[in-house]
């Protein structure tokens, strides 16, 4: 009785499921709870030696930079845009009077390529409009959504301001 | 005969193989998604939106990223200290950069991860302390969002 019994369950070698089925669901429940949605992000290149390249032998093939002043409020937000001398209403005309500048040209020595911009802000304003107006001097969305074209990549900062 | 047949497909468990088919589908989906690479994010920090920021091809040279939160401390790697209080701390990376061959604190790139509401001056004190302490090039990171304004 024993012998035949024996027998009969070697014979019969089924795989265990159960152990595998747990660790299997185990790993499911871990990585379901790891995981989560990160929006993409991006860098916007800023290079910014300590000499200011004003104080240096200035460029033949260097423009003047660009001067994009920007006003807060008491509060942070963004109270005015100036290019130049031109005050602007907001990020869509800087980014038509930018266009307007560097034309279509691209490529070495064009006027995109040696162009730069200069941000000078106010202390206490916020940083999303800083980048607000990076994105606008920086390049565009072409009309099909999907490339960019891109305007003006030399970007830097002017002196700080002090806190008022 | 069949009444035979019968009993074997009692005995039989429910058959487990399309379950084990979608959860081995499931595991392998969770995977390919899953991205343990933002270790350097912070949950605090909103960072701001621009439909500009792509994500960049290759990975930049020697990141060091630094977070500025909205009420104006930075982070760097898992310590938070005031704006002020950041210069002792790039000249230690700058002199770890320096002690190791092929890299230099001028080919190290600056992550700034500052919060949307973040003040400017705050961003531009940052900057200032790592160009004093031999860093030139920073990198101004921004959500990819297309926004309407």
């Amino acid at each position: 009785m024993k012998v035949r019994n024996a027998g009969k369950h070697d014979d019969k070698v089924e795989i265990m499921m159960t152990p595998m089925i747990d660790i299997v669901f185990q790993l499911l429940i871990f990585f379901i709870m790891t995981f989560k949605i990160i929006a993409p992000e991006g860098d916007f290149n800023i290079k910014m030696p300590l000499a200011a390249p004003s104080e240096g032998l200035p460029d033949d093939n260097q423009l003047p930079p660009m001067k994009v002043r920007l006003r807060a409020t008491d509060s942070g937000r963004l109270a005015s845009i100036q290019l130049g001398q031109r005050t602007l209403p907001d990020f869509k005309s800087l980014q038509m009077q930018v266009r307007d500048i560097v034309g279509d040209d691209r490529g070495p020595g064009s006027v995109a390529a040696s162009t730069e911009v200069e941000l000078d802000c106010d202390y206490k304003l916020r940083f999303e409009s800083v980048i607000d107006a990076i994105t606008a001097v920086s390049g565009y969305v072409a009309g099909d959504g999907q490339n960019i074209v891109k305007l003006i990549e030399k970007i830097k900062f002017s002196a700080p301001r002090p806190e008022a | 005969m069949r009444l035979r047949e019968r009993k074997s497909l009692d005995a039989a468990e429910g058959d487990m193989t399309p379950m084990i088919d979608m959860t081995f589908q499931l595991i392998a989906f969770f995977m390919v998604l899953i991205n343990f690479t933002d270790a350097d994010q912070n949950a605090r920090i909103r960072l701001p939106s621009s439909e500009l920021a792509k994500p960049a091809d290759s990975p930049l040279e020697t990141p060091i990223t630094l977070q500025l939160t909205s009420k104006g401390t930075v982070l760097i790697a898992a310590e938070e200290v005031p704006v002020e209080g950041l210069k002792p701390l790039l000249l230690r990376e700058r002199q770890i950069l320096d002690a190791i061959p092929g890299k230099s604190a001028g080919k190290a790139t600056i992550v700034i991860r500052a919060d949307r509401e973040a003040k400017t001056g705050l961003v531009q004190k940052v900057i200032k302390a790592c160009q004093e302490s031999g860093f030139e090039r920073f990198a101004l990171r921004a959500k990819q969002q297309v926004r309407d304004t």
